[in-house]
């Protein structure tokens, strides 16, 4: 298990490295700089700009500024916002529970209603409700994400009043943040009301944003449960005379559940760029939209520190689905 | 519904918001400010954030006007060479009192001074400690301009300008020029934390910073000893930041805000038929247009300027581009600035004259390069479909126009540099004052900067120099009146379009005055 964790850890050493290379050379490849940017159409003194670009270290030639941009790195400085003059970290660290709580609960939607789905499809293979279930996957899977969100907050929010239609919390309760995720903080904070407005805030957004996992995850389920459902073991199982529930929970589904979790596993890069969509339409702050106004802005620190600690998230996250391989089907565990 | 879905709304509607608290006021704001510190910035996002809310100026906009009121300053003296200011400060202002900064005496003459030194000294202690840029300060000139900032009394200031600069005292208004506490900046450098003025700003303004979440909210008290307290009629102000334009209009419908900024234009019409809501409009102070390079061949010549003027439909424009939501353009000023020459006509959209004027010109079948920003701005929502419209209506007159886009710093950088023949650009006013649209989008000291028809015409300048340096506004008035009068007559550029702007509201909301300047304020407002 420690061999194979060196192994892996060795890989995401060049991995990051070349992340670095990507994110610096896209961003400075886009045209523009952040001086210009900010001006607009309004006129410039060219010792004005020389000086701002000076300050902000523009000026160097590429390669140093790289090499400058890694020195710092290697240190743990992810550099600061040449807009706000915030360090990047700072930044990322207010606004990422922000996404996180919105991911994990659109993961949990997505999980639990997908693998009902796809379970559902499944035993129910040629039936009605096998070809309802895989027609509302393929609709959910289809589906812009900018339209399925003001389609449900005009239905949800306005039109039924059940929900909000944006932010993380009523504007009323000022809630400082402590671990940043709102559902814990609003517990802690012990005001009334503040958690159940917190959980209704992250409804719509959560099923906007796990709308097309739901749907990978269901189609996964089900054409892995198909598979599993036709071995012999299980109809060894069904003929102990084991229970209906049992053979497809125990048996079935354990088995079948190795190419649902690989595909879990990848939803999470889908779920980060579904993010700043989702983000947008819900007033989320989170690192979403703070990447895209970082973008705008040629912000240069804040994309390339944003996209490094994205990327880290999503090996992190693979790193952990490797592992969990190993839980669920112990032959993969003996043969590492 | 199943029993389970009534439960969940059950739960839902019973848990949704308590009651907000009377005079809190939720403006769903469109992006989150950089920062506080009005002078490192330009854009009104940031400006509405804390000039607006935060800080006074010695000078300040009448609500809803480009006209100038005494702010900080109760009055003011000018020497007869216009280049000495003297303002005599207002007593009993106080700054805030925060859990960051508690003052230990009123506004006075230090604060004004180390207001500007901050932004004129590059070797001022805090801009050593704080190292940032003043854009907006340098684009207006006042950098170089004012000679010196001195403290006559506790109560009185005295600039010293090196040359005279008729819109000085606007430009005092202009967000950049917010007053700051020297006590605060002083007890920033002695603690070693002096980029704090950027995030926890100290002023003293109608509002009180409490708190900001970026690209969530931001919090503002009423400030309790606010020096005009008539102006003072909401306990609390919030900035709920909703970036897009559709979500801001359900946050109103649904009462989760009293005021929006930038409807989109689809939506008016609902918003209009709506009972809760109000929708005052104004013609924006800006306008959008088509430049011609008149440093290039045959762009040199008036007949071509002429013809491609007279052959652009711009009551089409209007209807295409800006859904209705905009005024036809005559004049290179808005009609709300002063000096707005009323006589002026568009020549009469007149195909056949067009292609006389071009064959006189010897420039039939003409191709040329229009360029079309690669952004959606104030002055024009749709760069790309008013460029379109625009080839097709010169197709008309047999000229083949080629459309050209490039990244928008790009864009403006080769535009300067007078690399286009003809291109859609505009301008949004920054202090109400004439000279800041005839003197800086045509004077001959900008080209090469914001002349971007790199038209330098001496007779039209020295009516506009001239102007510069007096003090009387109906002299300039009527300088400026002639000098549109040239404009018109020679048209380096073809003005399009002002953008009218639009501030959907709930009823609750009085008072509110929509500013030209593109600011959102709200001293003055009061919910019912």
């Amino acid at each position: 298990m420690i061999q194979f964790l060196l192994k892996r850890i060795g890989v995401v050493i060049p991995t990051f490295l070349g992340i670095t290379v990507l994110a610096f050379a896209l961003i400075h490849m886009i045209p523009g700089d952040p001086v210009l940017v900010m001006l607009g159409e309004r006129n410039i003194d060219p010792v004005y700009y020389r000086e701002a670009m000076h300050r902000m270290g523009l000026d160097l030639p590429l390669w140093q500024q790289y090499v400058n941009y890694l020195g710092r790195l290697l240190h743990g400085d992810l550099g600061t916002s040449l807009i706000s003059q915030t360090p990047v970290l700072e930044e990322f660290r207010a606004l990422f529970p922000a996404t996180l709580e919105l991911s994990l609960a659109a993961m949990v939607f997505a999980v639990v209603f997908g693998l009902a789905a796809g379970i559902m499809a499944a035993v129910k293979r040629g039936t009605v409700v096998d070809h309802t279930v895989m027609g509302a996957a393929l609709t959910g899977y289809s589906m812009p994400i900018f339209w399925w969100g003001l389609i449900l907050i005009m239905l949800v929010s306005v039109h039924l009043g059940w929900t909000p239609v944006s932010g993380r919390l009523d504007i009323e309760y000022d809630i400082a943040p402590v671990t940043g995720l709102m559902l814990i903080d609003t517990l802690i904070s012990g005001e009334p009301g503040a958690f159940a407005s917190a959980l209704e805030h992250l409804i719509l957004p959560a099923i906007v944003l796990g709308t097309i996992p739901l749907a990978v995850i269901a189609r996964m389920t089900r054409s892995a449960m198909l598979e599993v459902l036709r071995e012999d073991y299980i109809r060894t199982a069904r003929a102990k005379g084991l229970s209906r529930s049992r053979v497809i929970l125990k048996h079935a589904l354990r088995n079948a559940l190795m190419p649902v979790v690989t595909v879990i596993g990848l939803q999470v890069g889908t779920m980060l760029a579904g993010a700043v969509l989702t983000e947008t339409i819900f007033s989320w702050p989170g690192i979403g939209k703070w990447l895209i106004d970082a973008i705008g802005r040629r912000d240069y620190p804040v994309v390339q520190g944003g996209i490094l600690l994205v990327a880290s998230m999503i090996i992190l996250v693979n790193l952990l689905v490797d592992l969990l391989y190993g839980v669920i089907n112990p032959r993969i565990r003996h043969a590492r | 519904m199943n029993k389970y879905s009534l439960a969940l709304g059950a739960l839902l509607t019973l848990s949704a918001g308590g009651a907000m608290a009377a005079g809190t006021l939720v403006f769903c704001s469109e992006g989150s400010p950089a920062g506080f510190d009005p002078a490192r910035y330009t854009t009104g996002t940031d400006f509405d954030a804390s000039a607006e809310t935060v800080f006074n100026r010695l000078t300040e906009f009448v609500r809803g006007e480009t006209g100038i009121r005494p702010a900080l300053a109760e009055k003011w003296a000018v020497t007869p060479d216009g280049l000495t200011y003297t303002f005599t400060l207002r007593k009993g202002v106080k700054f805030h009192t925060t859990p960051y900064f508690k003052p230990t005496r009123d506004f006075n003459a230090d604060d004004v001074v180390f207001t500007f030194q901050r932004l004129i000294d590059k070797n001022h202690p805090f801009n050593k400690a704080a190292p940032a840029q003043y854009p907006y300060v340098t684009d207006m000139g006042m950098d170089t301009n004012i000679a010196a900032v001195e403290k006559v009394d506790p109560y009185t200031v005295r600039f010293k300008l090196k040359a005279v600069d008729a819109a000085f005292l606007q430009n005092l208004a202009m967000s950049f020029s917010s007053v700051q506490s020297a006590e605060y900046a002083s007890q920033l450098l002695k603690t070693n934390k002096a980029g704090l003025i950027n995030t926890q700003p100290i002023g003293t303004g109608p509002f009180v910073f409490k708190s900001y979440q970026k690209d969530a909210v931001i919090r503002f008290d009423a400030n309790p000893s606010y020096w005009r307290k008539d102006e003072l009629k909401l306990d609390k102000l919030i900035f709920a930041i909703t970036p897009d334009a559709s979500v801001r209009y359900q946050k109103l419908q649904k009462g989760e805000c009293h005021v929006m900024a930038y409807p989109r234009p689809a939506d008016l019409k609902g918003m209009q038929s709506n009972p809760q809501l109000q929708v005052p409009q104004q013609a924006g102070f800006n306008l959008g247009w088509v430049s011609y390079n008149t440093k290039r061949k045959p762009f040199d010549k008036l007949e071509v300027r002429q013809a491609l003027d007279m052959a652009i439909n711009k009551k089409a424009i209007i209807q295409a581009v800006y859904a209705g939501a905009g005024q036809l353009a005559t004049n290179p000023m808005p009609p709300t600035q002063w000096s707005y020459n009323k006589s002026l006509k568009d020549a009469p959209y007149d195909v056949n004259k067009a292609k006389a004027l071009l064959k006189k010109a010897g420039a039939e079948k003409l191709t040329l390069s229009l360029w079309a920003m690669p952004v959606q701005r104030p002055y024009n929502p749709n760069a790309k479909l008013m460029a379109e419209m625009i080839q097709a209506d010169w197709a008309k007159i047999g000229v083949n126009a080629k459309i050209v886009t490039y990244e928008w710093g790009e864009y403006i950088k080769r535009a300067k540099a007078g690399e286009d023949d003809t291109m859609l650009i505009g301008w949004s006013g920054d202090n109400g004052d004439p000279d800041n649209w005839l003197g800086v989008n045509l004077g001959c000291s900008a080209v090469g900067g914001n002349n971007y028809a790199q038209w330098c015409n001496k007779e039209f300048d020295d009516l506009i120099v001239k102007a510069r340096t007096l003090t009387s506004q109906a002299e300039r008035t009527k300088l400026y009146e002639q000098a549109q009068v040239i404009f018109k007559r020679e048209i380096p550029f073809t003005p399009v379009a002002h953008s009218t702007v639009y501030m959907p509201m709930s009823k609750k909301v009085e008072g509110y005055k929509i500013s030209p300047l593109a600011l959102h304020s709200f001293y003055g407002v009061s919910l019912k």
